[in-house]
Protein backbone atom coordinates (compact mmCIF):
# COMPACT_ATOMS: atom_id res chain seq x y z
CA UNK A 1 0.00 0.00 0.00
CA UNK A 2 1.56 2.93 -0.87
CA UNK A 3 2.00 6.58 1.24
CA UNK A 4 -0.77 8.20 -1.66
CA UNK A 5 -3.10 5.29 -1.52
CA UNK A 6 -3.59 5.53 2.85
CA UNK A 7 -3.69 9.48 2.47
CA UNK A 8 -6.41 9.45 -0.01
CA UNK A 9 -8.61 6.97 2.05
CA UNK A 10 -7.55 8.94 5.28
CA UNK A 11 -8.97 11.92 3.31
CA UNK A 12 -11.90 10.91 2.17
CA UNK A 13 -12.35 9.26 5.95
CA UNK A 14 -12.01 12.81 7.27
CA UNK A 15 -14.44 14.08 4.72
CA UNK A 16 -17.20 11.97 6.40
CA UNK A 17 -16.54 13.17 10.00
CA UNK A 18 -16.39 16.59 8.30
CA UNK A 19 -19.98 16.49 7.04
CA UNK A 20 -20.97 14.68 9.94
CA UNK A 21 -20.01 17.89 12.07
CA UNK A 22 -22.19 19.72 9.04
CA UNK A 23 -25.05 17.69 9.78
CA UNK A 24 -24.77 18.93 13.52
CA UNK A 25 -24.43 22.25 12.47
CA UNK A 26 -27.48 22.77 9.65
CA UNK A 27 -30.43 23.74 11.35
CA UNK A 28 -32.41 23.89 8.47
CA UNK A 29 -34.64 20.54 7.02
CA UNK A 30 -33.55 20.53 3.28
CA UNK A 31 -29.97 21.67 4.34
CA UNK A 32 -29.82 18.96 6.59
CA UNK A 33 -31.41 16.40 3.67
CA UNK A 34 -28.85 18.30 0.93
CA UNK A 35 -25.90 17.89 3.81
CA UNK A 36 -26.98 14.11 4.44
CA UNK A 37 -27.30 13.39 0.54
CA UNK A 38 -23.61 15.03 0.76
CA UNK A 39 -22.09 12.57 3.17
CA UNK A 40 -23.83 9.71 1.17
CA UNK A 41 -21.96 10.83 -1.58
CA UNK A 42 -18.32 11.36 -0.09
CA UNK A 43 -19.19 7.90 1.69
CA UNK A 44 -19.39 6.16 -1.99
CA UNK A 45 -16.76 7.75 -3.03
CA UNK A 46 -14.60 6.69 0.18
CA UNK A 47 -15.50 3.05 -0.92
CA UNK A 48 -15.02 3.40 -4.35
CA UNK A 49 -11.32 4.54 -3.37
CA UNK A 50 -11.42 1.25 -0.99
CA UNK A 51 -12.30 -0.99 -3.59
CA UNK A 52 -9.76 0.69 -6.10
CA UNK A 53 -7.12 0.19 -3.87
CA UNK A 54 -7.86 -2.95 -2.40
CA UNK A 55 -8.84 -4.73 -5.66
CA UNK A 56 -11.87 -5.81 -4.37
CA UNK A 57 -14.97 -5.95 -7.17
CA UNK A 58 -17.77 -6.28 -5.00
CA UNK A 59 -16.57 -3.20 -2.88
CA UNK A 60 -17.94 -1.29 -6.14
CA UNK A 61 -21.63 -2.72 -5.52
CA UNK A 62 -21.06 -1.27 -2.59
CA UNK A 63 -20.39 2.02 -3.73
CA UNK A 64 -23.32 2.27 -6.25
CA UNK A 65 -25.74 1.12 -3.46
CA UNK A 66 -24.56 3.80 -1.30
CA UNK A 67 -24.77 6.82 -3.90
CA UNK A 68 -28.17 5.48 -5.45
CA UNK A 69 -29.85 4.54 -2.66
CA UNK A 70 -28.52 6.92 0.27
CA UNK A 71 -27.50 10.27 -2.12
CA UNK A 72 -30.75 9.99 -4.24
CA UNK A 73 -33.82 7.84 -3.28
CA UNK A 74 -33.38 8.47 0.49
CA UNK A 75 -32.83 12.03 0.52
CA UNK A 76 -35.82 12.40 -2.05
CA UNK A 77 -38.24 10.36 0.00
CA UNK A 78 -37.20 12.56 3.02
CA UNK A 79 -37.73 15.65 0.95
CA UNK A 80 -41.47 14.75 -0.03
CA UNK A 81 -42.18 13.56 3.54
CA UNK A 82 -41.27 16.60 5.05
CA UNK A 83 -42.85 18.57 2.70
CA UNK A 84 -46.21 16.52 2.99
CA UNK A 85 -45.42 16.43 7.04
CA UNK A 86 -45.34 20.60 6.76
CA UNK A 87 -41.95 20.56 9.07
CA UNK A 88 -39.69 22.35 7.01
CA UNK A 89 -39.10 25.58 9.59
CA UNK A 90 -36.21 25.17 11.84
CA UNK A 91 -35.18 22.61 14.00
CA UNK A 92 -34.01 23.32 17.46
CA UNK A 93 -31.42 21.73 18.92
CA UNK A 94 -31.10 20.49 22.89
CA UNK A 95 -28.52 22.61 24.31
CA UNK A 96 -27.79 24.80 21.21
CA UNK A 97 -25.28 24.10 18.93
CA UNK A 98 -21.81 25.26 20.21
CA UNK A 99 -22.04 22.87 23.13
CA UNK A 100 -23.22 20.00 20.82
CA UNK A 101 -20.26 20.60 18.51
CA UNK A 102 -17.84 20.60 21.27
CA UNK A 103 -19.55 17.15 22.49
CA UNK A 104 -19.16 15.87 19.32
CA UNK A 105 -15.19 16.98 19.27
CA UNK A 106 -15.34 14.87 22.70
CA UNK A 107 -16.65 11.81 21.01
CA UNK A 108 -13.90 12.04 18.09
CA UNK A 109 -11.40 12.26 20.66
CA UNK A 110 -12.66 9.72 22.38
CA UNK A 111 -13.34 7.23 19.42
CA UNK A 112 -9.46 7.87 18.38
CA UNK A 113 -8.15 7.06 21.89
CA UNK A 114 -10.15 3.77 22.04
CA UNK A 115 -9.35 2.70 18.70
CA UNK A 116 -5.74 3.94 18.24
CA UNK A 117 -5.23 1.75 21.80
CA UNK A 118 -7.32 -1.29 20.93
CA UNK A 119 -6.10 -1.91 18.17
CA UNK A 120 -2.61 -1.05 18.01
CA UNK A 121 -1.33 -3.49 15.95
CA UNK A 122 -3.44 -4.00 13.44
CA UNK A 123 -3.19 -2.54 9.81
CA UNK A 124 -2.79 0.91 9.67
CA UNK A 125 -5.07 1.73 6.43
CA UNK A 126 -8.03 -0.23 9.04
CA UNK A 127 -7.25 0.88 12.05
CA UNK A 128 -7.60 4.87 11.58
CA UNK A 129 -10.12 4.69 8.99
CA UNK A 130 -12.04 2.86 12.24
CA UNK A 131 -11.20 5.39 14.22
CA UNK A 132 -12.82 7.86 11.95
CA UNK A 133 -15.50 5.35 11.58
CA UNK A 134 -16.17 5.15 14.68
CA UNK A 135 -16.01 8.69 15.44
CA UNK A 136 -19.09 9.23 12.31
CA UNK A 137 -21.21 6.45 14.12
CA UNK A 138 -20.87 8.43 17.74
CA UNK A 139 -21.63 11.57 16.18
CA UNK A 140 -25.02 10.24 14.24
CA UNK A 141 -25.85 8.73 17.91
CA UNK A 142 -25.63 12.46 19.43
CA UNK A 143 -27.43 13.42 16.26
CA UNK A 144 -30.14 11.42 17.28
CA UNK A 145 -30.00 12.35 20.86
CA UNK A 146 -30.13 16.06 20.30
CA UNK A 147 -32.95 16.75 18.19
CA UNK A 148 -36.52 16.40 19.24
CA UNK A 149 -37.67 16.72 15.32
CA UNK A 150 -38.30 12.98 14.62
CA UNK A 151 -37.05 13.60 10.53
CA UNK A 152 -33.98 14.77 11.82
CA UNK A 153 -33.68 11.81 13.95
CA UNK A 154 -33.92 9.52 11.13
CA UNK A 155 -31.19 11.42 9.39
CA UNK A 156 -28.92 11.18 12.49
CA UNK A 157 -29.74 6.99 12.30
CA UNK A 158 -28.96 7.08 8.47
CA UNK A 159 -25.90 8.78 9.08
CA UNK A 160 -25.19 6.47 11.76
CA UNK A 161 -25.49 3.78 8.77
CA UNK A 162 -23.24 5.74 6.50
CA UNK A 163 -20.42 5.51 9.30
CA UNK A 164 -20.97 1.37 9.75
CA UNK A 165 -20.51 0.98 6.03
CA UNK A 166 -16.89 3.40 6.32
CA UNK A 167 -15.87 0.63 9.26
CA UNK A 168 -16.76 -2.26 7.28
CA UNK A 169 -15.08 -1.35 3.81
CA UNK A 170 -11.97 -0.05 5.81
CA UNK A 171 -11.84 -3.97 7.43
CA UNK A 172 -10.67 -6.58 4.44
CA UNK A 173 -12.74 -9.67 3.86
CA UNK A 174 -16.76 -8.23 4.91
CA UNK A 175 -18.69 -10.69 2.19
CA UNK A 176 -20.62 -8.75 -0.33
CA UNK A 177 -23.99 -10.62 1.47
CA UNK A 178 -23.37 -8.99 4.63
CA UNK A 179 -23.17 -5.66 2.98
CA UNK A 180 -26.02 -5.68 0.70
CA UNK A 181 -28.49 -7.32 3.66
CA UNK A 182 -27.00 -4.13 6.16
CA UNK A 183 -28.01 -1.72 3.01
CA UNK A 184 -31.75 -3.34 2.60
CA UNK A 185 -32.28 -4.09 6.21
CA UNK A 186 -31.69 0.31 6.48
CA UNK A 187 -34.08 0.71 3.44
CA UNK A 188 -36.54 -1.33 5.06
CA UNK A 189 -36.00 0.39 8.75
CA UNK A 190 -36.32 3.81 6.51
CA UNK A 191 -39.90 2.73 5.01
CA UNK A 192 -40.92 1.19 8.31
CA UNK A 193 -40.24 4.78 10.10
CA UNK A 194 -41.39 6.58 7.47
CA UNK A 195 -44.93 5.36 8.29
CA UNK A 196 -44.39 5.37 11.89
CA UNK A 197 -43.42 9.31 11.45
CA UNK A 198 -46.93 9.79 9.83
CA UNK A 199 -48.71 7.79 12.92
CA UNK A 200 -46.81 9.75 15.04
CA UNK A 201 -48.12 12.83 13.32
CA UNK A 202 -51.64 11.59 13.19
CA UNK A 203 -51.56 10.46 16.99
CA UNK A 204 -49.68 13.67 18.11
CA UNK A 205 -50.65 16.79 15.76
CA UNK A 206 -46.62 16.59 16.08
CA UNK A 207 -43.70 15.05 15.18
CA UNK A 208 -41.72 16.72 17.91
CA UNK A 209 -40.27 13.28 20.18
CA UNK A 210 -40.51 15.45 23.23
CA UNK A 211 -44.69 15.62 22.62
CA UNK A 212 -44.20 11.78 22.80
CA UNK A 213 -42.68 12.22 26.50
CA UNK A 214 -45.77 13.89 27.91
CA UNK A 215 -47.92 11.04 26.98
CA UNK A 216 -45.28 8.51 28.59
CA UNK A 217 -46.68 9.54 32.43
CA UNK A 218 -45.81 8.02 35.49
CA UNK A 219 -42.23 8.92 34.64
CA UNK A 220 -41.88 12.40 36.55
CA UNK B 1 23.25 41.51 -0.33
CA UNK B 2 21.32 44.88 -2.19
CA UNK B 3 19.65 42.54 -4.51
CA UNK B 4 18.11 40.45 -1.24
CA UNK B 5 16.59 43.94 -0.10
CA UNK B 6 15.46 45.31 -3.74
CA UNK B 7 13.40 41.83 -4.28
CA UNK B 8 12.17 42.62 -0.41
CA UNK B 9 11.07 46.00 -1.21
CA UNK B 10 9.70 44.60 -4.70
CA UNK B 11 7.38 42.63 -2.49
CA UNK B 12 6.12 45.57 -0.01
CA UNK B 13 5.16 47.64 -3.39
CA UNK B 14 3.78 44.88 -4.96
CA UNK B 15 0.95 44.19 -2.40
CA UNK B 16 0.59 47.23 -1.96
CA UNK B 17 -0.12 48.16 -5.95
CA UNK B 18 -2.22 44.83 -6.35
CA UNK B 19 -4.15 45.36 -3.28
CA UNK B 20 -6.80 47.57 -4.94
CA UNK B 21 -6.49 45.73 -7.69
CA UNK B 22 -7.86 42.58 -6.20
CA UNK B 23 -10.85 44.52 -4.29
CA UNK B 24 -11.64 45.74 -7.93
CA UNK B 25 -11.37 42.87 -9.71
CA UNK B 26 -13.99 41.07 -7.13
CA UNK B 27 -16.31 43.89 -7.07
CA UNK B 28 -16.38 43.94 -10.80
CA UNK B 29 -16.60 40.05 -11.12
CA UNK B 30 -19.22 40.00 -8.69
CA UNK B 31 -21.10 42.97 -10.59
CA UNK B 32 -21.10 40.64 -14.02
CA UNK B 33 -22.33 37.46 -12.18
CA UNK B 34 -24.99 39.68 -10.94
CA UNK B 35 -25.93 40.38 -14.65
CA UNK B 36 -24.85 44.06 -14.54
CA UNK B 37 -22.23 45.69 -15.77
CA UNK B 38 -20.32 46.87 -12.72
CA UNK B 39 -17.33 49.63 -12.16
CA UNK B 40 -14.39 48.81 -14.06
CA UNK B 41 -11.12 46.96 -12.37
CA UNK B 42 -9.47 50.31 -11.68
CA UNK B 43 -12.49 51.57 -9.49
CA UNK B 44 -10.75 51.44 -6.26
CA UNK B 45 -7.93 53.43 -7.13
CA UNK B 46 -9.94 56.11 -8.40
CA UNK B 47 -11.45 56.35 -5.17
CA UNK B 48 -8.35 56.44 -2.98
CA UNK B 49 -6.92 58.76 -5.23
CA UNK B 50 -10.61 61.02 -4.81
CA UNK B 51 -10.90 60.45 -1.57
CA UNK B 52 -6.85 61.90 -0.79
CA UNK B 53 -8.17 65.25 -2.51
CA UNK B 54 -10.85 65.78 0.13
CA UNK B 55 -10.73 67.27 3.01
CA UNK B 56 -10.87 65.14 6.50
CA UNK B 57 -13.39 65.83 8.36
CA UNK B 58 -13.06 65.46 11.86
CA UNK B 59 -15.60 65.03 14.66
CA UNK B 60 -15.45 67.38 17.44
CA UNK B 61 -15.02 64.75 20.64
CA UNK B 62 -12.31 63.14 18.48
CA UNK B 63 -9.24 62.84 20.34
CA UNK B 64 -5.61 62.19 18.74
CA UNK B 65 -6.78 58.31 18.64
CA UNK B 66 -8.65 58.78 16.32
CA UNK B 67 -6.65 61.43 13.89
CA UNK B 68 -3.24 58.06 14.63
CA UNK B 69 -5.46 55.12 14.64
CA UNK B 70 -5.65 54.94 10.21
CA UNK B 71 -2.18 55.00 10.30
CA UNK B 72 -1.45 52.58 12.96
CA UNK B 73 -4.17 50.72 11.63
CA UNK B 74 -2.45 50.81 7.86
CA UNK B 75 1.02 50.17 8.77
CA UNK B 76 1.16 47.23 10.82
CA UNK B 77 -1.46 45.75 8.03
CA UNK B 78 0.74 46.74 5.24
CA UNK B 79 4.10 45.13 7.48
CA UNK B 80 1.74 41.62 7.99
CA UNK B 81 0.91 41.51 3.96
CA UNK B 82 4.40 42.67 3.08
CA UNK B 83 5.66 39.69 5.35
CA UNK B 84 3.70 36.83 3.85
CA UNK B 85 5.73 35.58 1.38
CA UNK B 86 3.98 36.01 -2.07
CA UNK B 87 6.07 35.06 -5.17
CA UNK B 88 9.21 34.00 -3.31
CA UNK B 89 10.34 32.38 -0.41
CA UNK B 90 13.05 33.21 2.11
CA UNK B 91 13.11 36.88 0.90
CA UNK B 92 15.46 39.16 3.37
CA UNK B 93 12.72 39.57 6.49
CA UNK B 94 11.56 36.07 6.11
CA UNK B 95 13.19 35.14 9.45
CA UNK B 96 10.37 37.44 10.52
CA UNK B 97 7.71 36.24 8.56
CA UNK B 98 6.01 34.35 11.15
CA UNK B 99 2.39 33.04 11.46
CA UNK B 100 2.30 34.44 15.07
CA UNK B 101 3.63 37.57 14.21
CA UNK B 102 1.18 37.98 11.19
CA UNK B 103 -1.79 37.34 13.52
CA UNK B 104 -0.30 39.50 16.07
CA UNK B 105 0.22 42.01 13.52
CA UNK B 106 -3.69 41.58 12.51
CA UNK B 107 -4.72 41.75 16.28
CA UNK B 108 -2.84 45.41 16.93
CA UNK B 109 -4.63 46.73 13.83
CA UNK B 110 -8.22 45.36 14.82
CA UNK B 111 -7.33 46.88 18.57
CA UNK B 112 -6.92 50.36 17.11
CA UNK B 113 -10.24 50.01 14.71
CA UNK B 114 -12.38 49.25 17.61
CA UNK B 115 -10.70 52.16 19.56
CA UNK B 116 -11.02 54.39 16.64
CA UNK B 117 -14.96 53.21 16.28
CA UNK B 118 -15.66 54.09 19.72
CA UNK B 119 -13.63 57.36 20.01
CA UNK B 120 -16.04 59.94 18.90
CA UNK B 121 -18.93 58.28 21.15
CA UNK B 122 -21.69 57.67 18.25
CA UNK B 123 -23.83 54.60 18.67
CA UNK B 124 -22.72 53.17 15.51
CA UNK B 125 -19.04 53.20 15.86
CA UNK B 126 -19.70 51.52 19.30
CA UNK B 127 -21.59 48.75 17.73
CA UNK B 128 -19.63 48.04 15.14
CA UNK B 129 -16.45 47.74 17.88
CA UNK B 130 -18.80 46.07 20.40
CA UNK B 131 -19.83 43.20 17.37
CA UNK B 132 -15.87 42.99 15.84
CA UNK B 133 -14.94 42.52 19.44
CA UNK B 134 -17.52 39.60 19.51
CA UNK B 135 -16.32 38.31 16.27
CA UNK B 136 -12.33 38.26 17.02
CA UNK B 137 -13.00 36.57 20.56
CA UNK B 138 -13.67 33.44 18.27
CA UNK B 139 -11.91 34.18 14.90
CA UNK B 140 -8.57 34.60 16.78
CA UNK B 141 -8.49 31.60 18.57
CA UNK B 142 -9.48 29.52 15.22
CA UNK B 143 -6.41 31.20 13.89
CA UNK B 144 -4.24 30.39 16.51
CA UNK B 145 -5.29 26.37 15.96
CA UNK B 146 -4.84 26.73 12.41
CA UNK B 147 -0.98 27.93 13.23
CA UNK B 148 -1.15 24.76 15.37
CA UNK B 149 -1.96 22.64 12.81
CA UNK B 150 0.13 23.74 10.60
CA UNK B 151 3.23 23.84 12.47
CA UNK B 152 2.69 20.76 13.57
CA UNK B 153 2.66 19.21 10.32
CA UNK B 154 5.58 21.92 8.83
CA UNK B 155 7.37 21.89 12.13
CA UNK B 156 7.68 25.33 11.91
CA UNK B 157 5.60 28.26 12.77
CA UNK B 158 7.88 30.72 9.62
CA UNK B 159 5.93 31.06 6.35
CA UNK B 160 8.78 30.60 3.59
CA UNK B 161 9.57 27.12 5.50
CA UNK B 162 6.28 26.31 6.05
CA UNK B 163 5.61 26.76 2.10
CA UNK B 164 9.00 25.12 1.00
CA UNK B 165 7.57 22.00 3.41
CA UNK B 166 4.61 21.44 1.50
CA UNK B 167 5.65 21.92 -2.29
CA UNK B 168 8.62 19.03 -1.07
CA UNK B 169 6.27 16.91 1.32
CA UNK B 170 2.91 17.52 -0.70
CA UNK B 171 0.71 14.59 0.54
CA UNK B 172 -2.99 15.03 1.27
CA UNK B 173 -3.57 15.14 5.28
CA UNK B 174 -6.88 15.55 7.00
CA UNK B 175 -5.76 17.97 9.43
CA UNK B 176 -4.35 20.11 6.45
CA UNK B 177 -7.56 19.99 4.96
CA UNK B 178 -9.76 20.87 8.39
CA UNK B 179 -7.00 23.81 8.92
CA UNK B 180 -7.89 24.80 5.15
CA UNK B 181 -11.76 24.88 5.85
CA UNK B 182 -10.95 26.72 9.00
CA UNK B 183 -9.03 29.08 7.83
CA UNK B 184 -10.77 30.11 4.58
CA UNK B 185 -13.94 31.03 7.29
CA UNK B 186 -11.61 33.05 9.33
CA UNK B 187 -10.80 34.84 6.38
CA UNK B 188 -14.34 35.90 5.25
CA UNK B 189 -15.06 36.69 8.53
CA UNK B 190 -12.16 38.74 8.58
CA UNK B 191 -12.66 40.65 5.70
CA UNK B 192 -16.16 41.07 6.85
CA UNK B 193 -17.43 39.04 3.20
CA UNK B 194 -20.89 38.28 3.11
CA UNK B 195 -22.03 35.55 5.20
CA UNK B 196 -20.76 37.72 7.94
CA UNK B 197 -21.14 41.11 6.93
CA UNK B 198 -21.45 42.48 3.82
CA UNK B 199 -18.91 44.82 2.34
CA UNK B 200 -20.59 46.80 -0.17
CA UNK B 201 -23.77 48.20 1.50
CA UNK B 202 -23.00 51.27 3.76
CA UNK B 203 -26.24 51.39 6.02
CA UNK B 204 -27.80 48.72 7.11
CA UNK B 205 -28.02 47.68 11.07
CA UNK B 206 -26.22 44.55 10.73
CA UNK B 207 -22.94 46.16 9.25
CA UNK B 208 -20.14 45.59 11.27
CA UNK B 209 -16.46 46.70 9.76
CA UNK B 210 -18.51 49.59 7.87
CA UNK B 211 -19.78 50.69 11.00
CA UNK B 212 -16.82 50.96 12.63
CA UNK B 213 -15.21 53.81 10.18
CA UNK B 214 -18.48 55.46 9.35
CA UNK B 215 -17.03 58.33 10.98
CA UNK B 216 -14.05 58.92 8.91
CA UNK B 217 -13.74 61.31 5.45
CA UNK B 218 -10.85 62.14 3.34
CA UNK B 219 -7.30 60.87 3.75
CA UNK B 220 -8.08 59.37 7.17
CA UNK B 221 -10.81 56.62 5.03
CA UNK B 222 -8.46 56.71 2.50
CA UNK B 223 -6.16 54.72 4.09
CA UNK B 224 -8.41 52.83 5.98
CA UNK B 225 -9.90 51.56 2.87
CA UNK B 226 -6.61 50.55 1.45
CA UNK B 227 -5.41 48.77 4.70
CA UNK B 228 -9.12 46.82 4.10
CA UNK B 229 -7.75 45.75 0.54
CA UNK B 230 -4.45 44.96 2.24
CA UNK B 231 -5.93 42.74 4.53
CA UNK B 232 -8.04 40.59 1.99
CA UNK B 233 -4.98 40.09 -0.38
CA UNK B 234 -3.36 39.48 3.03
CA UNK B 235 -5.61 36.45 3.40
CA UNK B 236 -5.19 35.54 -0.19
CA UNK B 237 -2.10 35.46 -0.05
CA UNK B 238 -1.52 33.47 3.19
CA UNK B 239 -3.94 30.16 2.04
CA UNK B 240 -1.86 30.86 -1.36
CA UNK B 241 1.56 30.11 0.78
CA UNK B 242 0.27 27.43 3.16
CA UNK B 243 -1.80 25.71 0.85
CA UNK B 244 -1.19 26.37 -2.80
CA UNK B 245 2.71 27.07 -2.89
CA UNK B 246 3.81 25.45 -6.08
CA UNK B 247 5.92 28.04 -8.16
CA UNK B 248 7.31 30.26 -5.66
CA UNK B 249 11.06 31.15 -6.49
CA UNK B 250 13.45 30.27 -4.30
CA UNK B 251 15.82 32.24 -2.54
CA UNK B 252 18.89 33.65 -5.08
CA UNK B 253 18.27 31.54 -7.76
CA UNK B 254 17.97 33.95 -10.19
CA UNK B 255 15.71 36.51 -12.63
CA UNK B 256 13.41 34.25 -14.60
CA UNK B 257 11.80 31.81 -11.01
CA UNK B 258 10.89 35.53 -9.80
CA UNK B 259 9.01 36.82 -13.04
CA UNK B 260 7.72 32.95 -12.93
CA UNK B 261 6.51 33.54 -9.44
CA UNK B 262 5.06 36.93 -9.62
CA UNK B 263 2.81 35.67 -13.18
CA UNK B 264 1.66 32.67 -10.81
CA UNK B 265 1.10 34.71 -7.64
CA UNK B 266 -1.30 36.85 -9.95
CA UNK B 267 -2.97 33.87 -11.13
CA UNK B 268 -3.59 32.41 -7.55
CA UNK B 269 -5.09 35.41 -6.55
CA UNK B 270 -7.54 35.99 -9.67
CA UNK B 271 -8.32 31.93 -8.69
CA UNK B 272 -8.86 33.44 -5.23
CA UNK B 273 -10.81 36.37 -6.22
CA UNK B 274 -13.36 34.69 -8.08
CA UNK B 275 -13.99 31.62 -6.07
CA UNK B 276 -14.28 34.26 -3.26
CA UNK B 277 -17.35 36.10 -5.58
CA UNK B 278 -18.77 32.61 -6.48
CA UNK B 279 -19.44 31.81 -2.81
CA UNK B 280 -20.43 35.35 -1.76
CA UNK B 281 -22.70 35.52 -4.64
CA UNK B 282 -24.15 31.58 -4.00
CA UNK B 283 -25.06 32.31 -0.26
CA UNK B 284 -26.97 34.67 1.64
CA UNK B 285 -25.60 37.14 4.56
CA UNK B 286 -26.50 35.45 7.88
CA UNK B 287 -28.19 37.12 10.94
CA UNK B 288 -25.25 38.99 13.67
CA UNK B 289 -25.83 36.40 16.29
CA UNK B 290 -25.75 33.09 14.10
CA UNK B 291 -22.17 34.67 13.15
CA UNK B 292 -20.39 33.08 16.55
CA UNK B 293 -22.02 30.31 15.44
CA UNK B 294 -20.50 30.17 11.94
CA UNK B 295 -17.13 31.25 13.23
CA UNK B 296 -17.41 28.86 16.15
CA UNK B 297 -17.33 25.82 13.77
CA UNK B 298 -13.86 27.34 12.71
CA UNK B 299 -12.01 27.20 15.93
CA UNK B 300 -13.58 23.55 16.41
CA UNK B 301 -12.67 22.57 12.97
CA UNK B 302 -9.01 24.06 13.91
CA UNK B 303 -8.82 22.21 17.78
CA UNK B 304 -9.89 18.81 15.49
CA UNK B 305 -6.67 19.47 13.25
CA UNK B 306 -5.15 19.89 16.38
CA UNK B 307 -6.29 16.30 18.05
CA UNK B 308 -6.09 14.29 15.43
CA UNK B 309 -2.66 15.30 15.12
CA UNK B 310 -1.87 14.84 18.30
CA UNK B 311 -3.49 11.50 18.46
CA UNK B 312 -1.45 10.22 15.07
CA UNK B 313 0.69 12.03 12.82
CA UNK B 314 0.14 10.11 9.47
CA UNK B 315 -3.19 12.77 10.06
Amino acid sequence: MDRFALDAAHMLAGGMVLVSFMLLYQNRMFGLLNVYALHAVVLSLSVAWQAHVQDAPHLWVTATIAVVLKAIVIPVALRRMVIRLGVHRTIETVGGIGPTMLMGIGLVALSMVVMLHAAADADPIAREDLALALSVILLGLLMMVTRHNAVSQIVGFMSLENGLILAATGARGMPLVVEISIAFSVLVAFIVIGVFLFRIRERFDSVDTQAIDDYRGGRE
Amino acid sequence: MILDLLVQGAQMILVLALAPLLLGFTRTVKSRLLRRRGPPVTQVYRDLLRLVRKEAVLADDASWLFRNAPYAIFSATWVAAALVPTFATGLHFSWAADLIVVTALLGSSRFFLALAGMDVGTAFGGIGSSREMLFSTLAEPAMIMIVFVVALVAGSTQLSEIAVFMVDHATLRVSLGLALIALIIVALAENARIPVDNPATHLELTMVHEAMILEYSGRHLAVIELAAALKLLLYMSLIGCIFVPWGMARPSSGFLPLVIGVATYVVKLAAGGFLLVLFETSIAKMRVFRAPEFLGSALMLGFLGTLLLFVSRSF
